[in-house]
């Protein structure tokens, strides 16, 4: 069975919000509707988004980290907002484990958000309909597209290439090999949600250089220049290696 | 959680029809038995329009939290994995139960269907008001599991959710039949002012109960398992978004701690000290006009309790937004 997902590497996520606005351009010119703002250019600004770039600090100063986190739907193997759901407008698909919502069918009772502990649904306030991250369905299998455009436009967009997508449950799949490889984790396993996209962790890159990494070992004087011709008769490199 | 007034009122509402008729069927077969004086079809059938009154008032109240009300007949379709679902099947079995019982009871329709071995009659009321009182506790179950059912909500995943659902419900009805009996059959307002006053101290006790476990609470999810950051010292820079959007505003109820727990000692006292004392009034007074403040005070203190049960319920998802910018 496919679980599509995304995998999302924090080591590499600079907080550039591409992923925010690229998401909010494809998916507000699809034919369901466009994701609507409130107030844009007024005081409190405020819509409808399905992928929030978010920004913590770790540590205390001096020894801060700052880590943005990307936070979109994260498309649970057990997605709780599901049959919780009264009508059925939420589900999530057999073929590729999408979780959707029906905007035919939803009433707009906002159930489901109350279900999700991500936060990951948001209310459309003009349509009066739940939304979600849709993984771009409407994109991933558009023939019409070259080859290398079928992924989510979040994905397309990433500059620095933090956002992998694929499918989690093929081993082989670039996605699970981030995952096994380095050290992919989902989000508050604790509620047993199974979230099929995961995190990729901050990774320190440490060098390790010993005392006589520092000292060239055929010098032993310490002098600089060209080191004493030995003699004719005396043994050279060129008798004890092989080279 | 940003508490709705739609769902504080759908709930107390409905609480309140459910009690009421769950009292009415209590005399009358109490009274099949000969342990209370048989009542008028009258007294029957004015509860029954009270109790639908409330379950209507409900119904309405709750299609003002739908942003497709049109639609909201789609909401049967998923009884199998979802309480709502179930709760918006049962709600108007219920109600037309209770219309039903109601109906016979004006009517004077009433024939004997069987009879028991003791001799007692199985009237047609008989038979409508155990499928209402089945359906009154189905859907005490049903509203009190759509909170429960959320397990990372931890304030409400608790069996204390429910009994207390049922049991404030049970109150509040039993109360307003006590100023019904009061009013329009004197005999029976002794028993429904006992049975109110044990109701009341029972749902003073579940709710004391669960004021005291959700004080003890831990919450499972913190901001390292939100962001998967092992570390103790993390704070939020920025959430996305300036300007709030739907998730900072239908998580949080936007007050104070301190208004918080004013609003627990004033539930405290108006749904459940000040009616015990009015109820006691109303019994040694016998007036009416006691009672009826006894049940108006209890329902506005069931709107607060209420609104302190949404607002203290802390969702995980509040992790993520704990800091604008």
């Amino acid at each position: 069975m496919t679980q599509l997902a995304l995998v999302i590497d924090l080591n590499v996520c600079v907080g550039c919000h591409a992923c925010v606005t690229s998401c909010k351009e494809w998916n507000t010119s699809g034919q369901a509707g466009p994701m609507s703002d409130f107030n844009p250019y007024g005081a409190d600004p405020t819509g409808t988004f399905f992928n929030r770039v978010q920004t913590f600090e770790v540590g205390e100063f001096p020894n801060t980290e700052t880590v943005h986190f990307p936070k979109s739907c994260l498309h649970c193997e057990e997605p709780p907002c599901v049959p919780v759901c009264p009508t059925g407008a939420s589900y999530k698909r057999k073929e590729d484990g999408i979780v959707l919502v029906d905007y035919d069918k939803c009433i707009g009772c906002k159930y489901c958000s109350w279900a999700c502990p991500y936060g990951a649904r948001e209310i459309d306030e003009q349509q009066k309909v739940m939304k979600k991250c849709t993984l771009c369905v409407d994109r991933i299998y558009d023939s019409t597209l070259p080859e290398r455009d079928r992924k989510p436009s979040c994905v397309l967009a990433c500059p620095t290439s933090a956002r992998l997508f694929g499918d989690v449950h093929d081993p082989e799949s670039e996605v699970s090999q981030a995952i096994r490889e380095s050290g992919g984790y989902p989000l508050m396993p604790e509620w047993g949600t199974q979230p099929a996209n995961h995190y990729l962790p901050r990774r320190k890159t440490k060098l390790r250089i010993h005392e006589d990494e520092l000292v060239r070992a055929d010098n032993p004087l310490k002098v600089d220049g060209k080191l004493p011709k030995p003699a004719k008769a005396e043994p050279s490199l060129d008798d004890v290696t092989s080279w | 959680m940003h508490p709705a007034f739609s769902v504080i009122f759908l709930t107390t509402l409905i609480g309140v029809g459910q009690g009421l008729f769950l009292a009415l069927f209590t005399v009358e077969s109490y009274a099949a038995f000969d342990l209370l004086p048989p009542q008028a079809g009258r007294f029957y059938a004015l509860g029954s329009m009270l109790a639908l009154g409330f379950l209507v008032a409900g119904l309405i109240a709750s299609f003002f939290h739908l942003g497709h009300p049109e639609r909201a007949w789609r909401s049967a379709a998923k009884w199998r994995t979802s309480w709502l679902s179930r709760e918006v099947i049962v709600l108007p079995a219920f109600m037309g139960v209770v219309f039903l019982y109601g109906a016979a009871h004006f009517t004077g329709f009433n024939p004997a269907l069987a009879t028991l071995p003791s001799g007692v009659p199985v009237n047609v009321t008989a038979i409508l008001g155990v499928a209402g009182t089945v359906l009154a506790f189905a859907l005490f179950v049903c509203t009190g599991m759509i909170y429960a059912c959320l397990r990372f909500l931890q304030e409400w995943h608790t069996p204390l959710t429910v009994i207390n659902y049922t049991l404030l419900g049970g109150a509040s009805g039993f109360v307003l039949a006590t100023a019904l009996a009061a009013l329009s059959a004197p005999e029976v307002a002794g028993f429904y002012g006992g049975w109110a006053m044990i109701l009341t101290l029972l749902a003073l006790v579940g709710r004391a109960a669960s004021l005291l476990r959700n004080a003890r609470l831990r919450p499972k999810s913190t901001l390292r398992t939100a962001i998967g950051v092992k570390h103790p010292r993390i704070a939020q820079k920025a959430q996305g978004a300036m300007g709030g959007s739907f998730n900072t505003r239908e998580f949080f109820h936007g007050r104070t701690a301190a208004f918080l727990r004013q609003v627990k000692w004033l539930f405290l006292l108006l749904a459940f000290i000040l009616p015990l004392g009015l109820l006691a009034g109303g019994a040694a007074t016998g007036s009416a006009a006691l009672l009826l403040a006894a049940f108006v005070v209890q329902y506005s203190g069931l709107l607060a309790e209420r609104w302190f049960f949404f607002a203290q319920a802390n969702h995980p998802q509040n992790l993520y937004y704990q800091a604008v910018s």
